[in-house]
């Protein structure tokens, strides 16, 4: 069987992306289906995120599979030296599909070449989370109705942020506009600037952020403004609650719109906005759990 | 007699190869690169030549000595457009412009501390993705990176 890992959002094409958010939603619609009956999953957290290994874990047991693995670096021989090669040829030995965050750039793509299973990244550092893409994807497939010609609107730290990147990357099949809302220190890279001009990705820059700037929206992708990332703490201080989206705010806000982040969330959205039905990011979580048993089953190589 | 002629049989080799436009900045460079002042067979180095193409040239003419890919791929990440001549019996045998390779194996470190390549055991590889610009991937972490940043390894 040719081995089919997911590593990258890049690495897939537009059909190949179509084609696993049409199987999320058949997940969706029955997510609890025992095909994998007799398959084990390793669920290798070299470094711990309790949200993306629970969403994975649980897409694995409501298909059938059972889970081996760990949740933390420091209860794995990763922590006496051991190197990430031994430790998926380890694995590899017992299981039929890794799954696999580490904080280092590139690990899911070394193991992936490395091991005889497939391997599914949830995360390498601040490079890739396919599974993450997929799940924003599939949010804005689903409230919107189509990927195509849609005005998304991304805010906050466009610098640093993973997500927003991906974002770019997958969404260069479907025609969007995008609009890009950050302060000067966390501006989208230029590297991200050319790809757009490069694949006729039309968008907009500014460092407002109020009612009239998210007026033509059709999605709102909020992120965290991180304290971390300012080298100048009086700089975060001026802008932290620049980019904070109240309920006020949305009234001029067209009907379809979805507001969506990826969790979790600080002071960025104010709860006020929870109740409001263009909140989507809470269902966006909840779409996780279709989207990985849609990725489980295409590297396993079963059709449903 | 030309004035070629004349030069190339000043300092004729029987065997080895000489490397020919070098800009005249990069010679050391690529010297150290191919750890000349390690070789013990006969060395020229020549540099500040008049060069219609470059103004300036560097030429290294070595004795017995044949380049592999490998070590013609590393040139290439130093001084783009040198030509490489392999000389055998007093004769040009083989004459190529080094080319950057669209794929770098083992050849480059990653600038990026958090990627893999810097933390395994393991060959780090690049994608040459815009020739025209020197624009280098890391096939692992995904960073980008110009030609000019990098270090090798």
């Amino acid at each position: 069987m040719e081995k089919r890992s997911i590593v990258s959002i890049n690495d897939l094409s537009r059909d190949k992306i179509l084609s696993l958010l049409e199987a999320a939603g058949k997940f969706e619609e029955n997510p609890n289906r025992d095909i994998l009956s007799g398959k084990v999953i390793g669920s290798l957290f070299f470094e711990p995120s309790t949200r993306t290994r629970l969403s994975f874990e649980t897409a694995a047991m409501r298909l059938g599979a059972r889970v081996i693995g760990f949740s933390d670096a420091a209860t794995s021989s990763a922590s006496k030296g051991e190197t990430l090669k031994d430790t998926i040829m380890m694995v590899s030995n017992y299981a039929d599909l890794i799954v696999m965050r580490h904080r280092l750039e590139g690990a899911a793509r070394y193991a992936s070449e490395i091991s005889p299973v497939p391997i599914i990244n949830a995360g390498d550092g601040a490079n890739q989370h396919p599974s993450q893409t997929m799940l924003d994807l599939y949010s804005m497939q689903k409230t919107q109705g189509t990927l195509e010609n849609l005005h998304i609107h991304l805010v906050g730290d466009l610098k640093y942020g993973r997500t927003v990147h991906s974002m770019l990357h997958a969404m260069r099949h479907f025609k969007p506009t995008f609009r890009f809302i950050s302060p000067e220190e966390l501006h989208m890279p230029e590297e991200y600037r050319i790809f757009c001009r490069e694949n006729n990705i039309p968008f907009t820059e500014t460092t407002e952020f109020n009612e009239d700037v998210i007026a033509d929206a059709d999605i709102i992708y909020m992120t965290r403004v991180q304290r971390e990332r300012f080298s100048d703490l009086m700089e975060y201080e001026k802008v932290k609650n620049c980019y904070r989206l109240t309920n006020s705010m949305l009234s001029g806000t067209k009907d379809n719109l979805k507001i969506l982040h990826p969790l979790p969330r600080v002071t960025e959205i104010a709860h006020d906005v929870d109740s409001n039905p263009k909140a989507y990011y809470f269902q966006q979580a909840q779409n996780g759990l279709y989207v990985r048993e849609a990725l489980i089953c295409d590297v396993l190589g079963i059709n449903i | 007699m030309s004035e070629k002629k004349l030069a190339l049989q000043v300092s004729a080799l029987c065997n080895g190869t000489v490397i020919d436009h070098i800009p005249a900045d990069k010679l050391f460079a690529v010297v150290n690169l191919l750890n000349i002042p390690d070789m013990e067979t006969n060395v020229t180095i020549g540099n500040n030549l008049d060069s219609k193409k470059l103004g300036k040239k560097g030429l290294i003419k070595i004795a017995d000595k044949f380049f592999t890919d490998d070590e013609v791929n590393r040139i290439s990440l130093v001084a783009p457009n040198v030509v490489l001549n392999t000389i055998r019996n007093y004769q040009v045998v083989d004459k190529r412009e080094v080319k950057m390779p669209d794929k770098l194996q083992n050849i480059v470190k990653c600038s990026n501390p958090n990627c893999i390549t810097n933390n395994e055991p393991m060959d780090t590889l690049f994608h040459l993705v815009n020739r025209k610009e020197g624009t280098l991937k890391c096939h692992y972490c995904e960073k980008e990176k110009n030609v000019k940043e990098i270090e090798l390894l």
